[in-house]
């Protein structure tokens, strides 16, 4: 069987070892991250796991002063040798939609002069056409097309979070990457905007890199999930599994450390400590390891690799010795 | 032994808008309740107007007994209210001076409510610390050089310095990361078995409210429209509104719906459904 996220002919996206430091630190210590064509994959962690500076770079937007290593492969071809025309063709195909859309519009223009903005600079498409299409799309996310003549400020978190991705979909890109598209949003409209998400993904065979800091919404809408944990990817697996049968102790213990809706717990297995840094990170050994309930004198002298196991990756060195004991029934 | 709090058809108006109607409830000693609803709900402003930060437009709020329906101007009186009522709010990044270490914030809360010799203060900072589990440098460092969860943490131990009778946790942990949350999630069972301090619990995260309180209510658009034992009103919601909410929460083969319009709208937070 093919592991799932080896770079392969067919994969639209295609991470491969991708370094990335800021001044002396290091954020991302080698992603390798494969997506296919239509699919849905999760890229969950906390905070400074990497999983926004990932999606940062595979949009071509890290900041200023950052350096990069590795290769990212869109549709086979370098992401990062495109020409000023290439990234053009690029940002058409590959569309982005963030935590805090207000941070993204353009107060003092109307919402149809944003949405229409890349149809008509870099598809040439006219004025008219462009405002239907939008109308179209504004339709397809359930919001009314009066909203083209109306600014941003009009709009509640929920509804402009739909014109974004509306907008974002407008030219006919084959992945979207959405980076904490709802954390910001109410969960009754967090649920209306990943069914719109999804049927959307449906229709136009769209492929979707989920980011969230959430592990149950990611294993909830995405075919599969990754798991990071200080600038690397600890754990890659279907996320019907994750729950049941995790790879990784770091996602295991995330996905027991969440208190349950259905019921109360006298305590919450917390992890201990803090969660690290990819610049915090120790070189040559597990960066959970310290945190870890299943660390061994080994984990704290060698660095783990992401290794094939069970349909899925793990980065574990003890991950096939724990296989199947970590499971929330069988941890429980 | 009256209720450490009680609201009594509570009501608030911002001009035309009703941004709090009719809500009562009461919180015992040692108990715990939840406010639970979206943003606009009310349920923030519900918070304001317990520490005196908004004025009731009619309702009464009580708190050990002392009406507190009107916001407090003497210095005295509002340092009364204090050692009653204390609040942490969700964003530890802007609720603490970012000149005082964890130490000086714990002090300086001892030193108004307490007539303590500084040798005591220096004790209790300690045992405070201590109790939200702050290690020697997290107690000595300014705010800028602890993570969310450790500033949540000094929050929480600022807030419990006043021994306060009741602590209003306003999305005290839904910024943190979940490992974080756990552990402070914890922390506040462990307070709460140790001093038997009550909780009013402001969220939207059902899950954090099965795990610490008893007690809920669902606030829809200013107005209550279910009440009852969490467990209850988690398990089998009465009302559309709150089956929604359940409906909305992710979990394994959840099929997210499109529509939440279809819900009866009361107009401008008139109550639609009476509890």
């Amino acid at each position: 069987m093919t592991p799932p996220n080896r770079p392969e002919a067919g994969n639209l996206l295609a991470v491969t070892g991708l370094r990335v430091t800021l001044g002396a630190g290091t954020v991302l210590r080698g992603v390798d991250l494969a997506i296919r064509p239509g699919e849905a994959v999760g890229l969950v962690g906390e905070s400074g796991s990497g999983k926004s500076m990932t999606a940062k770079a595979i949009g071509r937007l890290l900041p200023r002063g950052a350096r990069s290593a590795g290769t990212i492969a869109f549709d086979g071809s370098d992401v990062y040798a495109l020409d000023a025309r290439g990234l053009r063709g690029y940002r058409g195909q590959v569309a982005m939609v963030f935590q805090d859309p207000r941070a993204h519009v353009n107060p003092v223009r109307k919402v149809g002069d944003f949405m229409t903005e890349a149809l008509r600079a870099n598809a040439g498409v006219t004025k008219a056409d462009a405002y239907a299409q939008a109308a179209d799309m504004l339709g397809q996310v359930g919001l009314d097309s009066k909203l083209l003549r109306q600014y941003p400020h009009e709009l509640s978190g929920g509804m402009l979070q739909r014109v974004m991705i509306a907008a974002a979909l407008l030219t006919r890109p084959r992945l979207l990457l959405a980076d904490e598209p709802t954390t910001a949003l109410d969960v009754t409209t967090q649920a209306e905007v990943m069914a719109i998400l999804a049927e959307l993904r449906r229709d136009f065979g769209l492929a979707l890199l989920f980011i969230t800091h959430d592990l149950e919404l990611a294993a909830a809408v995405c075919d599969r999930t990754a798991v990071m944990y200080a600038g690397q990817i600890v754990e890659v697996r279907d996320s019907a599994l994750l729950h049941t049968d995790p790879l990784h102790p770091y996602t295991a213990a995330l996905g027991a450390a969440r208190p349950d809706i259905d019921r109360s717990q006298a305590r919450l297995r917390a992890i201990p400590g803090r969660p690290l840094s990819g610049f915090e990170a120790p070189e040559s050994a597990c960066a959970f390891a310290p945190r870890c309930a299943h660390a061994a004198p080994g984990c704290e002298t060698e660095l783990p690799m992401l290794t094939d196991l069970d349909g899925g990756q793990s980065r574990c060195l003890r991950a096939a010795e724990l296989r199947g004991t970590l499971g929330v029934t069988a941890g429980a | 032994m009256p209720d450490v709090l009680e609201v009594e058809k509570l009501r608030k108006e911002y001009g035309d808008l009703v941004a709090v109607d009719d809500v009562s409830f009461t919180v015992g000693e040692g108990q715990s309740l939840a406010v639970v609803g979206e943003s606009g709900s009310g349920k923030t402003t519900i918070a304001k107007m317990i520490i005196g930060l908004e004025r009731p437009t009619s309702g009464r709020i009580s708190a050990c007994g002392n009406d507190r329906s009107i916001p407090a101007r003497a210095a005295g009186k509002r340092r009364l209210r204090g050692r009653e009522v204390q609040i942490v709010f969700q964003d530890p990044y802007t609720s603490l001076d970012p000149r005082h270490s964890a130490e000086a914030a714990i002090d300086e809360v001892l030193r108004i409510h307490h007539g303590w010799t500084a040798e005591r203060r220096k004790e209790r900072v300690a045992q405070l610390a201590g109790l939200v589990g702050l290690d020697g440098r997290q107690r000595s460092v300014p705010p800028k050089s602890l993570s969310g969860g450790q500033r949540q943490r000094v929050a929480i131990a600022r807030a419990l310095a006043a021994e306060p009778k009741l602590l209003i946790l306003d999305e005290s942990v839904a910024a943190l990361d979940v490992s974080i949350q756990a552990q402070v999630l914890n922390l506040l069972a462990d307070i709460r078995d140790a001093t038997g301090i009550s909780y009013l619990l402001i969220s939207h995260d059902l899950a954090v409210v099965r795990q610490l309180t008893e007690q809920v209510i669902v606030m829809r658009k200013g107005s209550v429209v279910e009440r009852g034992p969490t467990a209850a009103v988690l398990d089998h919601p009465q009302h559309p509104y709150t089956q929604l909410l359940r409906e909305s929460v992710p979990r394994p083969g959840w099929q997210p719906q499109r529509r939440i319009s279809a819900l009866p709208v009361g107009d401008r937070g008139a109550a639609p459904v009476p509890v």
